[in-house]
């Protein structure tokens, strides 16, 4: 591919513009959070222009933003995030994503590292045949037609209400895990055929279940605020999403939306940014359905994190409760969400796209929980299985400069089948047990397109979050096993 | 516009995320079959597939490239939610914005069929069909 030769402009060491006329019809300029060494990268493929094209959206405020994890999706870069004014402005679910709500959920424990290494093989073992994963994967729950619809209005209380997780959970999870305005009308019956069987699995492809051990803690106060304390310490982190539950939702209202841009003369210059205006019909219907299918994704982690309490409980031999299996939080990457920001000194409200991207809430905000009402929102952004994940939290120059939002994970480098390519002959999951990482995955040969290779440095992408000041970084922790679907 | 090949049936294209497919045929008929049996060869060794069932399909959509978009994404759908694996498409009626074709196959089973990779999505992205005098050739990007 092409490498990108458009125009950005330097304002600092960790940002860069791309100025509002690079394009004719860009209606706000482009924002990248990158080191220069990044921008490098970023620039050899036409992610750049993508977030140009986002800024032609109409109701678009401040600026396209890209995250330093940005790389090429659909129309909308991942690793983007765009705000709407509600009045003027447009939803598209490509500024969403297929997978509605994909995001990641991490627990505390007080088990040591000395504890958990001699029995990582039964851990993996009991959390692998626990937790259902894998290509085609049915759940362990059975959820009728009636019970479906209760799952897509109540979210992680559907599960909490099952007896799969505590009132405490649902607390240290996004909007409570629940969504406003989901309305299961909105749902065609082949979103729900395709989402009844998959409520509670992990799936396939990139997501994964994680047993960590805290490695590195930046700020000791923030931290134990979250329960986490020490060198050492086990944690759990759990990636997973909306299953065909929520590709089946974008891509009906994808469908829906290619009309509307005709029927509201909307200009785009890429059909996979089709849009409808936020207060029209076609709008408020996609907005319904993807917290239904948000929803969906937060019961989904709410009953694997359930599961993965029970698996260390039946491995130790104590309670979730005296391993201390307390949620530290519940992050979406993949959303759509109205807030309200200041927006050239005033007050606005505005619909927050953010593919690929975290809220990122400070210390103080109405909607940060209250046991970090003092600290901010945590900020969960895994990085691949060889390296290492990271705890943030949100800031106020967060909420300032980029709605609340900050990066989500290491981002793609390479693509799957260059990965495999890359990986030709070696064993990877030999190559990461002899670093002490012990991994299952379903399926095998896509292991190789998981690899740390294929991936950039989280660690790099934590850096320019960090330094240019839209997150704060708590702890660091890598991986000791892993499950892969 | 591409120089139109007509030999192959279909290849597989890298995509940084994903992955995509060319599918090419002598006429737009035989392209969406070559482009179904790209999307199950995807999911599973074709050849494993074997004819137990077969299903009617209707498929509307604006356009001879949404239809392509629709018409894959229902046999994503078919085998997400109905574990079908199709390897045979007779395509019996194409219109500019109407499919009708009767897919041949078997239900899933995971003691026979080896899945590779799962499609959750066809996408609109980078979506190309051209047609000229010899034959025709479409890009499809997938969601997996």
């Amino acid at each position: 591919m092409a490498r990108w030769q458009g125009q950005l402009i330097k304002i600092d060491d960790y940002r860069w513009k791309i100025p509002e006329n690079y394009k004719t019809g860009m209606k706000v300029p482009g924002l990248i959070y990158a080191s220069q060494e990044m921008l490098e990268s970023i620039c050899e493929e036409q992610t750049l222009e993508q977030v140009a094209n986002v800024a032609f959206l109409p109701g678009i405020v401040g600026y396209s933003f890209a995250m330093p994890d940005i790389h090429w999706g659909y129309g909308f870069p991942i690793g983007g995030v765009a705000a709407m004014d509600i009045k003027d402005g447009v939803v598209s679910p490509g500024g969403v994503g297929y997978d509605i709500n994909c995001g990641v959920r991490l627990l505390r424990t007080s088990l040591s590292e000395a504890e958990v290494r001699p029995r990582i093989y039964e851990l993996i073992n009991a959390l692998f045949h626990n937790v259902p994963s894998g290509l085609g994967s049915e759940g362990r729950i059975k959820v009728s037609q009636k019970e479906m619809n209760q799952l897509m209005v109540e979210g992680a209380r559907w599960a909490v209400k099952r007896g799969l997780g505590s009132e405490e959970d649902l607390d240290a999870t996004e909007e409570g895990g629940c969504l406003g305005g989901a309305d299961p009308i909105k749902i065609s019956d082949k979103a729900v055929k395709r989402g009844m069987p998959q409520a509670g699995t992990l799936g396939s492809g990139n997501h994964f279940l994680e047993i960590q051990v805290v490695k590195e803690i930046f700020d000791s106060h923030i931290a134990s605020i979250m329960g986490i304390t020490e060198i050492g310490q086990i944690l759990v982190l759990i990636h997973t999403g909306s299953r065909g539950f929520g590709h089946q939702v974008c891509t009906d209202h994808l469908r829906v939306m290619e009309g509307a841009v005709s029927k509201y003369g909307i200009k785009l210059p890429d059909r996979q940014l089709a849009c409808a205006p936020i207060e029209s019909s076609e709008g408020q219907d996609y907005l319904a359905a993807m917290a239904c299918a948000a929803n969906y994704a937060w019961a989904n982690r709410q009953c694997i994190a359930h599961w993965v309490r029970e698996s260390f409980s039946k491995i130790f031999g104590k309670s979730p409760e005296k391993l201390g299996m307390r949620q530290v939080y519940d992050v979406c990457h993949n959303i759509a969400k109205i807030e309200e920001h200041i927006v050239d000194g005033r007050k606005l409200r505005v619909c927050v796209h953010r593919k690929g991207a975290t809220r990122a809430f400070p210390a103080g905000h109405k909607d940060t929980p209250t046991r970090y009402k003092e600290i901010g929102q945590p900020v969960l952004v895994p990085g691949d299985m060889g390296r290492c994940s990271f705890v943030a939290v949100g800031t106020q120059k967060a909420m300032s400069e980029s709605f609340g939002s900050t990066c989500h994970g290491a981002g793609r480098a390479l693509s799957r089948g260059a990965a495999r390519r890359s990986m030709q002959g070696r064993d990877v999951a030999r190559e990461l047990e002899n670093r002490g990482i012990t991994i299952k995955a379903g399926n095998i040969p896509s292991l190789a397109e998981e690899a740390s290779q294929a991936y950039k440095d989280i660690t790099e992408v934590i850096e320019v979050v960090h330094q240019a000041g839209i997150s704060r970084k708590v702890a660091m922790a890598i991986p000791m096993g892993v499950i892969k679907g | 516009m591409y120089i139109v090949e007509v030999k192959r049936a279909f290849e597989i294209i890298d995509h940084v995320a994903d992955v995509g497919i060319v599918a090419y045929g002598t006429d737009v008929e035989e392209l969406f079959s070559n482009a179904a049996l790209a999307l199950f060869s995807l999911i599973t060794e074709p050849e494993s597939i074997e004819e137990k069932l077969h299903l009617d399909l209707e498929v509307s959509s604006e356009g001879r490239d949404r239809l392509l978009v629709e018409w894959l994404n229902e046999l994503i759908y078919l085998f997400d939610a109905e574990r079908i694996l199709f390897n045979r498409f007779d395509i019996k009626r194409l219109t500019h914005n109407e499919l009708k074709a009767t897919c041949y196959g078997e239900g899933f089973d995971p003691m026979k069929h080896k899945i590779k990779i799962g499609v959750k999505a066809a996408t609109y992205h980078m979506l190309k069909l051209d047609k000229n005098g010899d034959g025709c050739k479409a890009q499809i990007i997938l969601d997996i």
